[in-house]
């Protein structure tokens, strides 16, 4: 990076953090180990336990409705994969679509 | 209130994405779950830990609402400062609403290093809720034992081996420690039972007092396992009653859920890369062992039910 960082006397007193949820600014979705998850909206019952099941809030839902899945987040740990109850989401290869 | 996921999807996360959680991690759930209910009137407190470093690395924070973290062994006496401040500005008429007070913590930092602060801040009474998540080692600094380590378990200071199998001494009954205290409600969870949990969380808030929960999160690796199996992984511990799910309000054990199908402890040992050496050789005698205890408490916890203790 070429940005100077911040030294002691531009940064808040204490360091504190002003911004909340600012770690969305850190886009964690290149951690993905050439697998992503894909929902087949067909099978999908909008249970949302793949929603409430997600450690990165990953899963976008809209009105009630599971509308799929925020890549730039995603982990690719597959729990939603897992926790599907009607088998909608599949686990597939990043290049392949 | 029920808990409606539907609902609960209409607003937003507080505890949000971009934390640098490993893929899959446990604790994570626990907290989203958690802040799910709790809502954005919401103050945290935070002991070091996994949780804690993942989601605060400077200048990004996964929280949105107000956060603060101080020491390892301190978050519920943090928590207690925070809450009389909390009511001095109530009662000068400068805050209006009623605002949530939780104090999070690891195994580690509650357990352990943090016992004798929280057991000081349920004793003095302090209006808030603490949320222990248990993920059974010191995972952040590289899987050490801790007292929630369970028996026979393999960390980097209790190595299975030729002279010790794993971790040899049992772990803390931290739930029982919590209603010892005489507190108005003390519960388990578990990340599996997303209903169960948050429904306790639920009624933890809307009882006023100190209240305790401690919450099961899987670590996929310190336990090492698939990372897409850690609710698999929960909801084995409960199916095999080795985490029981239950609360103590006022004194009194219930059982909140009573696994239909209960399946041998061995099955969710055998899942896990920390128990492997468990089935090697004489150590099988060990799972016996582990069988036989998870048995006994499951035992003493329906008896205390049943007697209405």
């Amino acid at each position: 990076m070429a940005k100077k960082k911040e030294g002691w006397k531009e940064l808040p007193i204490g360091a504190i953090i002003v911004e909340p949820g600012s770690s969305r600014k850190f886009k964690t979705g290149d951690w993905r180990e050439g697998k992503k998850p894909v929902v087949d909206k067909d099978k999908c019952t909008n249970c949302l336990f793949c929603w409430i099941s997600c450690p990165d809030s990953a899963i976008i839902v809209k009105d009630g409705e599971m509308k799929g899945f925020n890549l730039d987040y995603c982990k690719g740990c597959g729990i939603c994969f897992t926790q599907c109850p009607v088998n909608a989401i599949e686990m597939v290869d990043e290049e392949k679509e | 209130m029920g808990i409606n996921l539907k609902e609960l999807s209409k607003q937003e996360d507080f505890f949000t994405s971009g934390h640098r959680a490993c893929a899959g991690c446990g604790p994570a759930i626990a907290l989203r779950q958690a802040l799910l209910v709790a809502g954005k009137d919401t103050v945290v407190s935070f002991s070091t830990g996994c949780m804690e470093v993942v989601s605060t690395i400077f200048p990004y924070t996964a929280w949105k609402v107000p956060y603060i973290h101080s020491l390892f062994e301190n978050s519920a006496a943090t928590m207690s400062g925070v809450e009389a401040a909390y009511n001095a500005l109530k009662r000068k008429g400068k805050i209006k609403k009623d605002i949530n007070l939780i104090a999070f913590g690891g195994d580690g930092g509650t357990y352990d290093i943090g016992l004798q602060a929280l057991s000081g801040a349920m004793e003095r009474g302090h209006n808030m809720l603490y949320i222990c998540y248990d993920n059974q080692a010191y995972m952040n600094t590289g899987i050490q034992r801790s007292g929630a380590t369970p028996y026979g378990a393999s960390t980097t200071t209790s190595p299975s081996g030729k002279v010790i199998p794993g971790k040899t001494r049992r772990r803390k009954d931290l739930t029982e420690i919590m209603a010892a205290h005489n507190i108005p409600y003390a519960a388990q969870a578990s990340i599996s039972d997303w209903r169960d949990y948050m429904t306790k969380v639920e009624k933890a808030r809307s009882i006023k007092g100190p209240k305790f929960i401690v919450v099961f999160a899987p670590c996929q690796l310190g336990w090492y396992y698939k990372k897409e199996d850690t609710i698999k992984i929960a909801d084995m511990a409960v199916k095999s009653r080795f985490w029981p799910l239950y609360e103590v309000e006022n004194g009194v054990h219930k059982i909140t859920k009573d696994p239909k199908k209960v399946i041998p402890v061995e099955d969710w040992l055998k899942l896990q890369g920390r128990f492997r050496h468990l089935f090697k050789g004489e150590n099988k005698k060990i799972i016996e062992e582990i069988q036989r205890e998870v048995d006994m408490r499951w035992e003493r916890l329906k008896k205390l039910e049943e007697a209405g203790l």
